[in-house]
């Protein structure tokens, strides 16, 4: 059997798929925890406020939540950038690259269908990502650590997750066909 | 004894070497699986390209099993291992922005990082966004925290809200993720898309 697709030099999906699942499960093995990756944004963005606003850090709510958070784990001093899911997303991002350098794919370039600009196409990668991002955060992980994790550890909650993402995604996809197709 | 870190195998400071291995295995795996194009992604919502749909859910019932396995073999103590809470109304009101977010974007958080340190700048631009996310709901703290803390249900497993043996419920994931490969296969077939 071959194991990536012809055109593209892509791994059979399934294959990636087995993988992705032996990654967490060596996750869960080691780390007795699950992948993720809007986690480690929150800790970039407190550690960021930490250092430029070290005032506003000790009187913001959800700071002092992070910050209790770790000093009941004994790393109350530590850094909140001393975290698992920052070292593995800089991971994520070595091993993303390694993987194009290999596949020859490593090209500046903005992808979108030839029916939409550019311009157009930045414009929304922009706001999905503002609601990605402020939707992480309110459902305490995204498509990793909620949803992916979750399901593997067969949490409740990352079922739920995963369905929500989905459907909605399904729902509006109508209405955003231009940017896609 | 696993997980390794709470039975101190090994060192708090070991676990962050190893999630940094274990993040170039996830963003390899991610990028050779083509998570690194939004059109590629995107296309799940239109059914010209299941990618997303085959390898999300052929990750998740691999580790769904591979841990069932495990425990059942005295390798690890599921105890110990991280089960995310449920607060209900977060749960689904982060997914639906999150899923707006995604048909907008076309990236999650994961993807989109695997895909700017090849160069997509569409992704990098997301990256931004997703920035610009956290830092208003982290500020606005207050303004939705009662949202954010309503109808915690503690740390319940679907297989145990619905009654069912974990095992069972794996192997109806598993019979509902076969399906959902039929009909991605069916799909991509039915609404091919040029070149992308």
């Amino acid at each position: 059997m071959n194991t990536t697709t012809k055109q593209t030099r892509y791994l059979n999906p399934y294959i990636g798929g087995v993988l992705l699942g032996l990654v967490l499960i060596a996750a869960n093995y080691i780390s007795g925890r699950g992948l993720g990756a809007s986690g480690a944004l929150k800790s970039t963005v407190a550690a960021t406020v930490k250092t430029v606003a070290p005032a506003h850090y000790e009187n913001a709510a959800f700071y002092q939540s992070l910050q209790s958070k770790k000093e009941d784990q004994g790393k109350g001093k530590q850094s909140p950038l001393k975290d698992w899911l920052v070292f593995e997303m800089l991971g994520v991002v070595v091993g993303g690259f390694l993987s194009g350098a290999i596949a020859g794919r490593l090209k500046l370039k903005t992808e979108h269908s030839p029916r939409i600009s550019s311009k157009r196409r930045l414009l929304f990668a922009l706001l999905g990502g503002v609601l990605f991002g402020f939707g992480a955060q309110m459902g305490r992980g995204c498509t990793s650590g909620s949803a992916l994790s979750g399901m593997a550890v067969l949490s409740m909650g990352g079922f739920i997750t995963m369905a929500a993402i989905f459907g909605t995604a399904y729902a509006f996809a109508y209405f955003f066909r231009k940017n896609w197709i | 004894m696993a997980p390794l870190v709470p039975y101190e195998i090994i060192t708090p400071n070991t676990n962050l070497l190893f999630a940094f291995i274990i993040g170039i295995g996830f963003g390899a795996v991610l990028e050779g699986s083509g998570f690194s194009s939004s059109r590629k992604l995107a296309g799940v919502f239109y059914g010209y390209d299941t990618v997303v749909l085959k390898v999300f859910f052929t990750g998740a019932i691999t580790a769904m099993l591979g841990l069932l396995f495990m425990s059942l073999f005295g390798w690890i103590n599921l105890n110990l291992v991280y089960i995310n809470p449920t607060y209900l109304t977060s749960a689904i009101l982060g997914g639906i922005i999150m899923g707006l977010g995604f048909i907008m974007g076309g990236f999650c958080p994961g993807t989109s990082f695997c895909a700017a340190s090849i160069g997509k700048i569409d992704a990098m631009v997301f990256i931004v966004g997703l920035f610009l996310g956290v830092v208003l709901f982290t500020e606005g703290y207050p303004l939705w925290k009662s949202v954010y803390m309503a109808n915690f249900l503690g740390y319940p497993k679907l297989s145990t809200a619905l009654g069912l043996s974990d095992g069972v419920l794996a192997l109806l994931v598993i019979l509902a993720a076969i399906g959902m490969f039929f009909v991605g296969e069916w799909a991509e077939k039915k609404f091919p898309q040029e070149e992308y």
